[in-house]
């Protein structure tokens, strides 16, 4: 196995880890290393214990993993949570006005005392700069020049002035002095690799965001909700730079039918929301799905029922993202299983949504949308972005439209060609209720089962538009791990390292387009498979059942997870051997 | 040169001969005639409830959306369009039960949208239960005994929200009515029009023999000023042997919601060409990331 080393760095809420963490992350980047930098907090704003582990290698990673390398404790809790996961040779760095309890201590470890709140405020004026402090003492132990964390330093506090970059700038020079005194009993280095291309460091949020504005869209209405807020605030912090709107909203209920109405007009809108959130939205999918107005719903999923635990991650909306609303009508549910992916179902969804006017639901969930990764430059590629509107009717067309419009035409494909209000040519009603061709409420049978049957024929279509499942590892394998969207991370980390031991071991099957299934290469997909497990974030079994309901086929195990927690490949690779 | 032909439905009303809509209907018509507003320069956003089934029964854009979420469609219709006029018609039951929080946050932020209530103080598509306007003791099949709910006051609450612009009308007084809708359709910002509909069939202890004895025309009414805010509040609260109609209060216009986006300056949203962003703006974007 490739090396790689965590640091996780330990605190109370309020400390600032995941600012300090995402700029440490960002200055590893920029010194070649590829980082996977994972923020777990509480859902409260002070006390408590949080945590921020940036694992850092000199080859890609797609996962966080368990053994933590540096553990920099900004407290005695944070000894207490992580000490079992750290390596023989590992260091613990800690408050040296700590008193750090005898059964804290472990043989093989390195634990340094420093004074990190007393060095801080003594070079930097401010307790609060330990978190860079600690960081740079961490540079410091494994040889990572310190030149890229002064040049994050540089840009982020630039706007705050000289004085306080220079402060910071101290600090981080005294955390380096600090850590290069222990580097000599340190045994893991992960130098910076100055030739490197330029690389760059997102979490799921940011890339779907940006695919999204990317491929047009320029509507965004949400009440805020974790882990689903910060792409409205993407969007608002970029909003007058690119002439999108966007409006915080008095509840989610408020916020889809917002969308609705813009994109009832002709704008490309996008809610971000989670599970509580979404459950708010259900009656509006309906009646986009009625009234077949294209929207984009992002769900940025985290465990549930209720409240749950606001800040952790689950897959566990999988079922009710499919299935919400009375009735039936097409929908697409799409689970991206990277940052990458992210990025191009951002833009994706968007034609997907107007190509066959019918609601898209990107299900995302706190794991991908906040974790950081480091991706090649043209990982985000913005070449292959397409604006494609399907059959929204031009001005030239409405000015030779001579009959009256049909907004809901029955057609082949199910889609028919959609004005937007404005136009002398095209003016006509819609409805929630069923409706016949003009939009005019309809109640008979015959109708009723032509403008049934015209939403559902979409579902076809959809079907061959969305990706097959996509394969990871050697093409034939003893065990085939199936899973879906952000699971694909740590999953093709556990079949990396199944096959280290001996090749041909495992291999992934992941899936990003769940709803509807393409259904004929899942099934030629798994025709390919020996023994099979199904890896996916939930108690129950979600995927499974949908694989199951569409295929007939069954798998051989199953690996769940439901505490709240990511997969880590040590999780996967320690349930394995009981799943079959 | 628009007449009452251009805006001629092809379905025919659903409703109750004798109900209060048909008055609405012809209001909104000779309004929109009045005004020289085009039925492809509107859209009428409705609720779900009898009168909601309107804009079916006019050629004009309309939208029949959900119970209690016009208000929130029209929002994002108008911030999507600012070069669309936007009229949500819905009862009271729609604007002040479901969709009450919808109701105070547009009215705050003073989007330009017309928001007519058929307020018939009960419900009638689901057969006669008392609704958020009926008064205290109204015996319905949900309250048998008589309700205990005391009504809300929609014309206070528009007023306490920050609405600049808030009337009765009274689908009985037809000319009245549509000179309500012209003066709302002309109002920069939120309109708030409460309009008092006889529900001839299940509420009868409001039919138009009780409004035409009791209601007056506040423009008539001497010293009245509905510049006064606090004046129009309490005038709100008369109900009884004299039930006012007309415009309660018309402020002095702020800017409208729409207007103070800075993103809808350059133009309605809609009218924007949608294009892929250029090298300058992804390398931007990037460099944010790098």
């Amino acid at each position: 196995m490739k090396e790689s080393l965590t640091i996780c760095i330990g605190g109370e809420a309020g400390m600032g880890l995941e600012s300090s963490g995402a700029g440490f992350a960002k200055a590893l980047t920029r010194g070649g290393l590829y980082v996977f930098g994972l923020p777990d907090y509480h859902s409260r704003i002070r006390g408590g214990h949080n945590f921020f582990s940036v694992r850092i290698a000199h080859h890609p990673l797609y996962s966080h993993a368990e053994p933590v390398h540096i553990l920099l404790a900004l407290d005695v809790e944070t000894v207490r949570r992580h000490i079992g996961s750290v390596v023989p040779g590992g260091a613990v760095v800690y408050d040296a006005k700590d008193e750090l309890p005898e059964e804290l201590h472990r043989p093989g470890v390195n634990f340094c005392p420093i004074p990190l709140s007393a060095l801080a405020e003594e070079r930097g004026g401010r307790a609060v700069m330990r978190n860079t402090l600690a960081f740079a003492l961490a540079a410091g132990l494994i040889g990572f020049d310190p030149a890229y964390i002064e040049s994050v330093v540089r840009d982020n506090f630039a706007r705050k002035g000289e004085a306080v970059v220079d402060a910071n700038l101290r600090v981080v020079e005294a955390g380096v002095q600090a850590g290069c005194a222990f580097q000599t009993d340190f045994p893991f280095r992960m130098e910076a690799v100055p030739e490197a291309p330029r690389r760059l460091l997102l979490n799921g949020n940011d890339a779907f965001a940006m695919g999204a504005l990317a491929g047009g869209c320029r509507f965004v209405a949400a009440y805020p909700m974790t882990p689903g807020s910060p792409v409205l605030q993407w969007f608002a912090a970029r909003a007058g730079e690119y002439g999108a709107v966007t409006k915080h909203a008095e509840d989610e209920i408020a916020a889809v039918n917002m969308a609705i109405g813009a994109a009832y007009v002709g704008a490309r809108a996008l809610v971000p929301t989670s599970g509580g959130g979404f459950s708010l939205m259900v009656e509006a999918l309906g009646l986009a799905g009625m009234t077949e107005v294209p929207v984009v719903i992002y769900e940025a999923q985290r465990p549930g029922p209720s409240t749950g635990l606001p800040t952790r991650t689950e897959q566990g909306d999988l079922l009710f993202v499919t299935y919400a609303s009375q009735g039936e009508f097409p929908r697409f549910v799409l689970a991206p299983g990277t940052v990458e992916e992210s990025f191009r179902i951002g833009w994706q969804a968007f034609n997907l949504a107007e190509r066959y006017q019918t609601p898209a639901i990107v299900l995302s969930d706190h794991y991908l949308a906040v974790a950081y990764r480091t991706i090649e430059a043209d990982a985000l590629n913005f070449d292959e972005v397409t604006i494609d509107r399907g059959s929204l009717m031009g001005r030239e067309e409405l000015d030779a439209l001579q009959e009256p419009y049909r907004r809901f035409r029955v057609t082949e494909t199910g889609v028919s060609p959609r004005a937007v209000p404005g136009h002398p040519n095209a003016v006509w009603s819609t409805t929630s209720d069923e409706h016949d061709e003009y939009g005019a409420i309809n109640e008979e049978a015959d109708n009723r089962n032509a403008q049934v049957e015209k939403r559902l024929r979409k579902l076809e279509g959809m079907a061959r538009e969305v990706p097959g499942p996509s394969w990871y590892g050697p093409e034939e394998a003893e065990v085939t791990l199936l899973c879906w969207g952000s699971s694909y991370g740590p999953v093709r980390e556990a079949v990396d390292r199944l096959n280290g031991e001996r090749t041909g071991r495992a291999n992934m099957l992941h899936f990003s387009a769940l709803y509807p299934l393409p259904l004929e290469a899942t099934k030629a997909a798994l025709g390919r498979t020996k023994r099979t497990v199904v890896v996916e974030g939930n108690a129950t079994g979600q995927f499974e059942t949908l694989l199951r309901a569409y295929t007939g086929w069954s798998p051989d195990g199953a690996v769940h997870r439901y505490d709240g927690r990511a997969f880590t490949p040590e999780y996967i690779l320690r349930r394995l051997p009981f799943a079959v | 040169m628009l007449t009452r032909k251009d805006f001629a439905g092809r379905e025919r009303p659903t409703w109750c001969t004798g109900c209060g809509n048909f008055g609405i209907l012809n209001a909104i018509t000779l309004a929109l005639v009045e005004r020289q507003i085009a039925p492809h320069e509107i859209a009428i956003i409705t609720g779900i409830g009898c009168g909601s089934k309107l804009p079916h029964y006019m050629k004009v854009n309309g939208f029949h959306t959900l119970h209690g979420r016009p208000l929130a469609v029209a929002t994002g219709a108008r911030l999507a369009n600012h070069g669309l006029r936007v009229m949500v018609v819905h009862g009271d039951g729609d604007g002040y039960g479901e969709g009450l929080s919808h109701f105070l946050h547009t009215a705050r932020r003073n989007l330009n949208i017309v928001d007519l209530v058929q307020d018939n103080r009960v419900y009638g598509l689901t057969r006669g239960q008392y609704s958020p306007t009926s008064e205290s003791g109204k015996r319905t099949p949900t309250s048998p005994e008589g309700s205990i709910d005391r009504p809300v006051n929609p014309l206070a609450l528009a007023i306490s929200a920050g609405a600049t612009f808030v009337a009765r009308g009274y689908s009985g007084e037809l000319q009245h009515l549509a000179w309500l809708i012209g003066e709302a359709l002309d109002h920069p910002g939120y309109a708030l029009l409460d309009v008092l509909q006889p529900c001839v069939t299940f509420n009868r202890s409001y039919a138009y023999e009780y409004y035409n004895e009791r209601v007056y025309k506040l423009e008539e009414e001497p010293g009245y000023d509905p510049a006064d805010r606090t004046a129009a509040w309490e005038k709100a609260w008369e109900w009884g042997e004299r039930i006012p109609i007309g415009i309660f209060y018309r402020g002095e216009p702020i800017p409208t919601y729409e207007e103070q986006v800075p993103a809808l300056r350059a133009g309605p949203l809609v009218e924007r060409p949608l294009e892929r962003l250029r090298a300058e703006q992804v390398e931007s974007l990037l460099a944010e990331i790098a």
